[in-house]
């Protein structure tokens, strides 16, 4: 039992209507548990003057430099004593979950269990960067909490300047537009360079996102430093028994307006059967008795829609790899940015394939940690630095593929124009 | 004292062994899904097995008696397994469609919303706010439960021309992300300065060097160290509060709520885009924020309405136009919503592109 709880007249109303209400979760642990008690006093306190109360601090685990975001109140009474004494420490430990997010009923129990002896009992699943967060424990309490969650096989995530917790989409455990084992990647990266999540000395974040493919459901074009993303390069795969259960279902107009026009590059083509054209980068599938569907694959930039509307039709190819994206970032400080490509394609699929990534992504965060200036994200590097510094530092060749359009100014030294021009015609003799 | 027991640094766990069965069996190997109803989604395998996903909203921070009871729900209904989205949603996968309405039938007894699925309105992504953050404006949890009240049947339906995401943010940082309507703290008035604490608790230079637009020199005041703000320079964007405490920028009545939309981070149709201003000003009007909940449902009324099939927000304002957007909406237009921040020529109209 519990002490008796504050009056908390503006976060009631948040007990009402439909959604799950957190403030009738909260009062169930307030219910027990004083921290909890003093939780609601102090954010019915914030509610009412619309100001925050916490401050940061120092608090870690001992090994660790990270991973423990420490909250101590200012919400002081004229003798500088707290006024929630029992919330005055409620601390956060950022836990690395599963890739994917997957879990079995007893680790969530055991979470709750840990968290009720040494906790809040309150744990967000999850922050926006992955983190399963036990939130709101004393100092004295992180240590031991710590070391039963790290006895149970998991490790403390991101915080501060330092390699952040990662995320990849549900992908291949349950999505047919998979195009790469987006746990191994996220396990390989992350595992390899923990020393970084673990002691923060890096300029600033540094984040890992992993998508199965373009529709990108994890955001890692917007939303991370280095974004692997699936994709294919051969030819979209078809089944004509899905796709004329599609045109039944739904029809010539919802096949017209839905797919074939809203494609962004005109790749799609209905034709006659008699019409019909052929050729190596072209899928062609049948609708219905009269129709086929054409896709000129050198057109397609695999932006997915067609995919999405035909689910089970229209497949990835068979040569799957991924892009790589690198510098998306939010506001702070040159506005947002997004990730843009420095790998078009490579093959993410044999051991070699996943070495050859994590070496990449080593590489990525050596020359971030060399070259960002102190609070400087990768995105604002690049900008600063321009894209072809960044690509030389990594000794990455510039490709086509990474420009919306060639420059649109004449603003540049070119005096070595005929030797870029040699190395052009060697790439090509290369490739 | 007692010994400390040094970590194992086993980083991220492997997600096999706590994978629903038939997920970890067909890992790689799926080959169609459909959308049998409204938060139910349904997969197959190459090799013909099926899986049946049921996907709920939760108040994303969750107490324990919560967490047991989903482990509950999922022993009885799913195996043991459960997974959860990136939007704090739980999918329970369960492996005979006879399964599916018992579940969704004790889920719903249990106040789980089932839906999220597709082209609904999904949970709103959201950070900390009160609850943990430092430096916040407003709340996060408190802003989206009222928001999902008003949105809980775009949840469960799935009516809406394609999926909407939503996201809020409680400073301007936007930890809530890009999304086809975001709800962003907006400050209007640049930061108070606390100069008793200036000299105590902050790296003068590194505040200076926050700043975007360099308003921040360092100054003495009343003979100690502290800062100063040019406030014609200052724009009001909080970068100075996080590293300098007594930059308050926080306002009660002054700091305000914006919103956001058109933000799209699949490539699907178009490339990825950042969303963009259409309103601002809103009050800060805690605990249920009506007027910013007002704009959001009037935004979407008429995207729903007027929006083809598969174009999400940014898509739909693609093919209207920015005018017409802010007609059928009846949003005023302001000499705010042109930017002037770097690269703001690139979002001027240069071209007679203009509809009629
Ligand atoms: C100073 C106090 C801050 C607090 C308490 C805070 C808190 C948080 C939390 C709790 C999350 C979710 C984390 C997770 O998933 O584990 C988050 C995410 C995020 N924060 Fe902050 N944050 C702070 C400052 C900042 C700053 C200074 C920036 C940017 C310059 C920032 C940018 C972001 C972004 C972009 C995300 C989302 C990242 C993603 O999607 O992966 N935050 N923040
Ligand atoms: C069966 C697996 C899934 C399929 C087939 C799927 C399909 C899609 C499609 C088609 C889109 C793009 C829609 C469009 O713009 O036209 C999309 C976007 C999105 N999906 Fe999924 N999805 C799946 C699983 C997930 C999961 C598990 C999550 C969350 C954890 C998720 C989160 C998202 C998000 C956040 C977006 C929006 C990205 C944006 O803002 O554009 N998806 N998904
Ligand atoms: S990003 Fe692609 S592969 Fe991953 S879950 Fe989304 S649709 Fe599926
Ligand atoms: S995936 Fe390719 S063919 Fe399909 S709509 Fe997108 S660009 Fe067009
Ligand atoms: S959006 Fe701002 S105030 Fe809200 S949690 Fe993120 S950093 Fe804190
Ligand atoms: S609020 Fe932003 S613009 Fe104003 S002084 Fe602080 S950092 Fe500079």
């Amino acid at each position: 039992m519990a002490k008796k709880l504050h009056d908390t007249p503006m976060l009631d109303q948040l007990e009402s209507g439909p959604w799950p209400s957190f403030v009738t979760g909260l009062k169930r642990e307030a219910a027990k548990k004083d921290i909890m008690v003093d939780l609601l006093g102090q954010l019915e306190t914030s509610y009412k003057t619309k100001k925050g109360y916490w401050k940061g601090g120092t608090v870690g685990v001992f090994g660790y430099g990270g991973g423990v975001i420490p909250r101590f109140t200012e919400l002081k009474d004229e003798n500088e004593n707290p006024v929630f004494p029992d919330a005055a420490e409620f601390h956060t430990l950022r836990i690395q979950p599963p890739a994917g997010m997957h879990y079995d009923t007893a680790t969530l129990r055991k979470f709750a269990d840990i968290w009720d002896k040494y906790g809040s009992g309150l744990i967000g699943l999850h922050g926006q960067s992955g983190d399963i967060m036990m939130q709101g424990c004393t100092t004295a309490n992180v240590q031991p909490a710590w070391e039963e969650i790290n006895a149970m096989g998991f490790d403390m995530g991101g915080a501060g300047p330092a390699l952040r917790t990662s995320m990849s989409c549900v992908g291949a455990a349950r999505c047919e537009m998979s195009c790469f084992d987006e746990a191994r990647a996220l396990r390989t990266i992350i595992n390899a360079n923990i020393d970084d999540m673990h002691r923060p000395a890096l300029p600033y974040k540094f984040k890992f996102k992993f998508s199965g493919c373009p529709n990108d459901c994890v955001n890692s074009i917007q939303r991370s430093d280095m974004a692997t993303i699936g994709t294919w390069r051969d030819n979209i795969q078809v089944n004509e028994q899905q796709a004329r259960d599609y045109m039944k279902g739904h029809g010539m107009d919802k096949l017209v307006n839905d797919v074939i026009s809203k494609c962004p590059t005109r790749a799609i083509t209905l034709r006659n059967k008699a019409d019909a054209v052929s050729g190596d980068s072209i899928s062609t599938v049948a609708v219905d008795d009269q129709h086929v569907m054409q896709i000129e694959n050198h057109d397609c930039v695999r932006c997915m829609h067609c995919l999405n509307v035909m689910p089970g039709a229209l497949l990835p190819g068979k040569d799957k790899g991924v892009t790589i994206l690198v510098g998306g970032k939010s506001v702070l400080k040159i506005g947002a940015t997004m990730g843009t490509v420095i790998i078009p394609f490579m093959k993410l699929e044999s051991d070699e394939d996943f070495e050859k990534i994590n070496e990449m992504s080593r590489n990525i965060i050596d020359f971030f940690a060399e070259n960002a200036l102190e609070h400087e994200r990768t995105g604002e590097m690049i900008e600063r630095i321009g894209l072809v510094n960044f690509l030389e530092g990594l000794d990455i060749d510039v490709d086509p593929n990474m420009i919306n359009h060639p420059r649109a100014n004449p603003y540049v030294r070119m005096d070595d124009w005929d030797e870029e021009v040699e190395k052009a015609n060697e790439r090509k003799a290369a490739a | 004292m007692a010994e400390l027991r040094a970590p194992d640094e086993c980083g991220v766990p492997d997600p096999m062994p706590f994978m629903h069965p038939t997920l970890r069996d067909n890992y790689g190997k799926w080959v169609f899904h459909s959308h049998p109803k409204p938060g139910v989604l349904y997969h197959r395998a190459e090799n013909g097995a099926e899986v049946w996903t049921v996907k709920f909203g939760t108040a994303r921070q969750l107490d324990g008696y919560t967490i047991r009871l989903l482990c509950d729900l999922a022993d009885k209904h799913a195996d043991g397994h459960m997974r959860f989205t990136a939007r704090s949603n739980v999918e329970f996968m369960v492996t005979a469609e006879s399964k599916i309405d018992p579940l969704i039938k004790e889920l719903n007894s249990h106040g789980f919303p089932v839906g999220g699925t597709a082209n609904s309105v999904s949970m709103i992504s959201h950070t900390q706010g009160f609850l943990h953050c430092d430096i916040p404006g407003t709340d996060a949890s408190g802003v989206v439960k009222a928001l999902m009240d008003e949105l809980h049947e775009e949840f469960i339906k799935c009516e809406m021309p394609n999926r909407v995401k939503l996201s809020t943010s409680c400073c301007e940082i936007n930890c809530g992300g890009q999304a086809d309507i975001a709800i962003i703290m907006q400050h209007t008035k640049p930061p108070k300065i606390n100069h008793d604490l200036v000299a105590n608790v902050c790296e003068r230079p590194t505040v200076v060097a926050r700043c975007p637009v360099a308003a921040i020199r360092p100054a003495l005041v009343n003979g100690k160290p502290s800062l100063e703000v040019d406030e014609k320079k200052c724009i009001c964007c909080g970068a100075c509060f996080p590293p300098c405490p007594p930059m308050q920028i926080n306002d009660p009545e002054h700091s305000k709520i914006a919103i956001w939309v058109g933000g799209k981070n699949s490539n699907a149709r178009s490339k990825p885009t950042f969303h963009k201003l259409v309103a601002s000003g809103l009050p800060n009007n805690l605990p249920r924020w009506p007027e910013v909940a007002a704009v959001v449902k009037k935004i979407l009324s008429v995207y729903k309405a007027d929006a083809q099939p598969w174009e999400r927000m940014g898509d739909w304002i693609d093919r209207i136009g920015w005018p017409r957007f802010f007609e059928k909406t009846g949003l005023p237009f302001t000499k705010y919503h042109i930017d002037d921040w770097r690269g703001a020529r690139t979002t001027l109209n240069a071209s007679t592109h203009i509809r009629f």
